[in-house]
């Protein structure tokens, strides 16, 4: 069985078809992971039992002849800061090493509803907190296209295991290009949907207004189901919307581009971005055109206030949403302490990564009486600001094109010294969760060097159909799904 | 020289929901620790708030009985600090748009009416206990209370002395225990106040340095610290030393019987308030409004006008009933099944509020049914037993629980008013009392009420007095 170069449809319709079993399936991804994870370090957390377990249970669906749900059998790795009952959740952070959470996140209810076998929890930037996965508490992911580089972040783990084969699918978090910059930076295509459109609930919050959770695989298909099995409004998040057409993916996905409109800013082609990845995204514009599509240069002049912005709404977020880590309920406690006080502020202070401790201090100061307007407030009046302009350009056009990341994955190390360079890695994604609009990062072309580049199809709201049609119809044009990191 | 004193209050009221302000969790007073949790009133990672719809519902209500003005767009926001009875770290509140806006409440104290202002009323939730262990190095921490619904009521410092605070939050009390929007058990912390202080000279217009007040968990810890504080502050401006009154927090200790510093304001907190990301904006139209006036419960001051009119008592009997919610339906459960309203409020306001006092109980734990009473005033205005002997049956009612029925049975209470046994009780006592029978003869009308008393002691308090007193009479005529 050649499972790591297998689609999700394809080992569902092999379980289906008795080609072989769930079993099966999950015993060569396990192989395949015992085998290549020693040199990739994507997971954090095995759950090799509670595969075979829930893949007995799915082989048993087939001998009674019932029906698979929509991911029957297919193994998904999880993103370690999306909670599963029973199974660690770390955050990979030394605050949560020990975390054992005693409820699913609804996106794991829903992927076992769609029979989907959870196999592992993924390495990540602590508390998704990052463009590289180097902020993990725990361990240093590589990039399968070149193990001295990063695989970006924060959902580096859950990228480099889907581009090495050691999974087909697996989910991520995307709060300022969380999934597709380490899409783009493995060679996988990675999609974070419509703010809304996927529960929360069971995520641990970084910025609420912009987390979002999507889905990593290695072809546009996999990708759209994925999505149609997590999507959808959940009592247990209020900021989730219903939407009427989020089943709609799979059966229109091979619609094709012709006569749709899409925009290329100007903007996100100035200096700082790197040439090879400009003359890529050129080369896919040019496959655009030729497939029937409408490309036409726009202004969108929103790039780098977008960073500023994002910084200090995140950070502000996430200095709230992580007080509640005190050492008093659970996770990391200081050793020793003499009051109150002491054990919360050594708890922290010991707890915490560099990079976390950055950004909770940065959004305390954010939100301070005094500064509040001239950060947090002006911060909000420019997002809205940014919504709006994303929004009057999908008035005339039905997509934006732009790269994923203006530089090629970088060498472990280069850029952990210098939080603002290694911030302005998210520059073409973060504007993104500002306009809460989705976006798709897939696989354009390769650098000189075989580095893999990303191409960026934003929609807009509710507009994941439209990104999947475009998405596949460049898929099919570039074949670019053979090509493979040489483990 | 004359002072005058300004006093605010602010007043915490657990709304009366079946559950908790962000999950399904019981709101219900007195479980086991922890009980009452689950992961997202807990603030486990990665757990979200669902708004009850009920809480803005109580909050909309609460604003139209005290007249403000209900703000259509709504949101929450984060109020930020570090402390282990807050999971979260952050209790979600309304920071600068509050649910409700102005409104007022009329008081009257010795005759002097005013009317004091609201400044806002907004939502949030409530934190857990922290419980401390004597002689143990750890504290435990009770999660129960936590996400539990409260509005926080804002006064304008329009109080202008202890006891207009103590009628304020009186009839706000009622008011929001006849709304149903809170039960306002101030024991069980589900009404709590805070109250600001200062005092001014009579005549100026501008407010002095105020102290807050924290730790007034009943009406008397309400007045004694008020008064106190009002001491404290008076005697610092007759002495000229006002410029220690400092704008300060201090918490009232019952068993000193004292105010103590507990925190100064450079040492108050920047809460970092920012808008709640994980709850989208309530918004409330009009027919939501109108729904909730169309559906208001009978208020203290209209209940007030209807006894007035139809049970003609006492204005300060009427007070007495209306101000305090269960006693005004255990009367008018009362008078439902047939007993005189005059009567009936001779009976709760004597005996039963002597004995509820006696026991220890609250005026929603009485122990004997509405409808038992009746029949106890029922037996009385027939005569069947005396007004003594039906005070003695009331009583044993009260702490026995058995009927009246039953206890005049046991005890034998059931008065005598057959004719023919009278006659002879009547005829047996003029026999043994032939001097006084003479008196009366002779013209000493006073005579008649020691026969009188002879005959209800032969019968062991048990002859119907009016009929023997008629019988008596025929027989001295007689004679």
């Amino acid at each position: 069985m050649n499972i790591e170069k297998m689609t999700a449809q394809e080992i569902r319709g092999g379980i289906i078809e008795k080609q072989f079993t769930a079993k099966e399936v999950i015993a060569s991804y396990f192989e395949r992971i015992y085998e290549k994870d020693t040199i990739i370090d994507g997971f954090l957390t095995l759950c090799r039992e509670e595969a075979l377990t829930q893949a007995a249970g799915i082989d048993e669906k087939i001998k009674k002849g019932e029906q698979l749900g929509r991911l029957g059998g297919v193994p998904i790795a999880i993103k370690d800061n999306i909670c599963t009952n029973g199974i660690k959740t770390t955050c990979a952070s030394r605050m949560l090493h020990d975390f054992i959470p005693p409820y699913d996140a609804t996106v794991i209810k829903k992927l076992r509803e769609a029979d989907a076998i959870i196999i592992g929890k993924t390495n990540m930037d602590e508390f998704a907190m990052g463009s590289s996965t180097e902020n993990s508490a725990f361990k240093k992911t590589r990039n399968p296209w070149d193990r001295e580089r990063v695989p970006g972040g924060s959902s580096g783990g859950s990228a480099a295991v889907v581009s090495a084969g050691m999974a087909p699918i697996a989910l991520g978090s995307d709060t300022g290009g969380s999934i597709r910059q380490p899409a783009a930076f493995c060679g996988v295509v990675g999609l974070k949907p419509t703010y809304g459109l996927v529960s929360r609930f069971g995520l641990i919050a970084f910025g609420s207004s912009l987390d979002q959770i999507g889905p990593l695989s290695n072809n546009v298909k996999d990708s759209a189901l994925v999505l149609e099995a997590i999507q959808g409004e959940d009592k247990f998040d209020n900021t989730s919307v219903k939407h009427s057409i989020t089943e709609a993916y799979m059966s229109c996905i091979e619609g094709g581009v012709k006569g749709m409109r899409i925009a290329v800013p100007v903007e996100f082609f100035q200096s700082g971005l790197d040439e090879e990845i400009a003359a890529s995204i050129k080369e896919s514009i040019e496959k655009f055109k030729a497939l029937g599509a409408v490309v036409e240069d726009i202004s969108l002049p929103i790039t780098a206030e977008g960073l500023s912005a994002y910084y200090i709404i995140s950070s502000a977020e996430a200095s709230s949403n992580l007080a509640r880590f005190d050492g008093i309920r659970y996770g990391f406690r200081t050793e020793e302490f003499g009051d109150l006080d002491e054990l919360m502020e050594k708890s922290r202070s010991e707890g915490f990564g560099e990079e976390v401790k950055r950004r909770i201090m940065l959004g305390t100061y954010a939100l301070s009486s005094g500064y509040y307007d001239a950060y947090y407030n002006r911060a909000q009046k420019l997002r809205k600001k940014i919504k709006e302009q994303f929004v009057k350009v999908f008035e005339s056009y039905d997509l934006i094109l732009s790269p994923t990341s203006p530089v090629l994955p970088f060498k472990i190390g280069e850029k952990s010294s210098d939080p603002i360079e290694m911030y302005l890695a998210d520059i073409y994604t973060i504007n993104i969760n500002l306009a809460g609009i989705p976006a798709l990062s897939m696989p354009c072309g390769f650098s000189k060097t075989g580095l893999p580049i990303g191409l960026q199809i934003i929609g807009p709201h509710y507009g994941e159909d439209k990104i999947f049609k475009a998405a596949y119809a460049l898929e099919q044009e570039l074949k670019l799904i053979a090509m493979q990191p040489m483990l | 020289m004359d002072f005058e004193t300004i006093i605010g209050l602010e007043i915490h009221a657990e709304l009366d929901t079946k559950s908790k302000i962000f999950c399904s969790c019981s709101t219900e007073f007195g479980a086991k620790p922890n009980e009452n949790t689950c992961p997202i009133c807990l603030g486990i990672p990665g757990t979200l708030p669902v708004l009850n719809e009920e809480v803005v519902n109580l909050a909309m209500k609460a604003g139209t009985i005290l007249n403000c003005e209900i703000n259509k767009l709504n949101k929450m926001d984060r109020k930020n600090y570090f402390y282990p009875d807050l999971p979260k770290a952050y209790q979600t509140s309304q920071y600068d748009i509050p649910i409700c806006k102005g409104g007022y409440v009329d008081i009257e104290v010795e005759g002097v009416k005013r009317r004091v202002r609201l400044n806002r009323i907004h939502m949030e939730e409530d934190a857990g206990k922290l419980v401390h262990l004597e002689d143990e190095e750890s504290s435990l921490i009770d999660y129960n209370r936590v996400g539990v619904p409260l509005i926080e009521i804002v006064t304008e410092p329009d109080l202008r002395s202890v006891d207009e605070a103590i009628t304020f939050l009186r009839t706000l009390k009622a008011m929001l225990e006849y709304g149903e929007i809170s039960d306002c058990r101030m024991e069980q912390g589900s009404l709590r106040c805070d109250a600001n202080i200062s005092i001014r000279r009579m005549g100026q217009d501008t407010l002095n340095t105020r102290v807050e007040l924290k730790n007034l968990n009943s009406f008397k810890e309400l007045q004694k610290a008020l008064e106190k504080e009002e001491k404290r502050q008076k005697e610092l401006y007759t002495f000229g030393e006002e410029d220690k009154i400092k704008q300060e927090t201090r918490r009232w200790d019952s068993a000193k019987g004292k105010t103590v510093p507990m925190r100064s304001k450079e040492d108050a907190h920047d809460y970092r308030y920012f808008p709640e990301p994980d709850l989208v904006p309530i918004i409330i139209n009009d027919i939501q409004i109108q729904e909730i006036k169309q559906a208001l419960p009978e208020m203290p001051m209209e209940k007030k006008k209807r006894f007035e009119e139809l049970y003609g008592l006492k204005e300060k009997e009427i007070d007495i009933i209306i101000g305090d919610k269960a006693l005004s339906q255990y009367y008018e459960a009362l008078i439902a099944y047939g007993t005189n309203p005059k009567i009936g409020a001779n009976w709760i306001l004597g005996n039963m509020l002597k004995f509820l006092n006696e026991k220890e109980l609250e005026t929603d734990q009485i122990p004997v049914h509405p409808e038992a009473l009746y029949k106890l005033t029922e037996m009385i205005a027939a005569g069947r037993i005396s007004i003594t002997a039906g005070q003695e049956v009331f009583k044993e009612m009260f702490y026995t629980g058995k009927g009246a029925e039953e206890i005049v049975k046991i005890k034998g209470l059931d008065q005598i008013s057959d004719t023919a046994d009278l006659e002879r009780i009547i005829k047996s006592v003029l026999d043994s009392n032939p001097q006084s029978l003479s008196d009366y003869i002779a013209g000493k009308t006073q005579a008649a009420g020691f026969l009188m008393g002879q005959i209800m002691k032969a019968s062991k308090g048990k002859a119907n007095p009016q009929v023997a007193k008629s019988l008596l009479d025929e027989q001295l005529k007689q004679r």
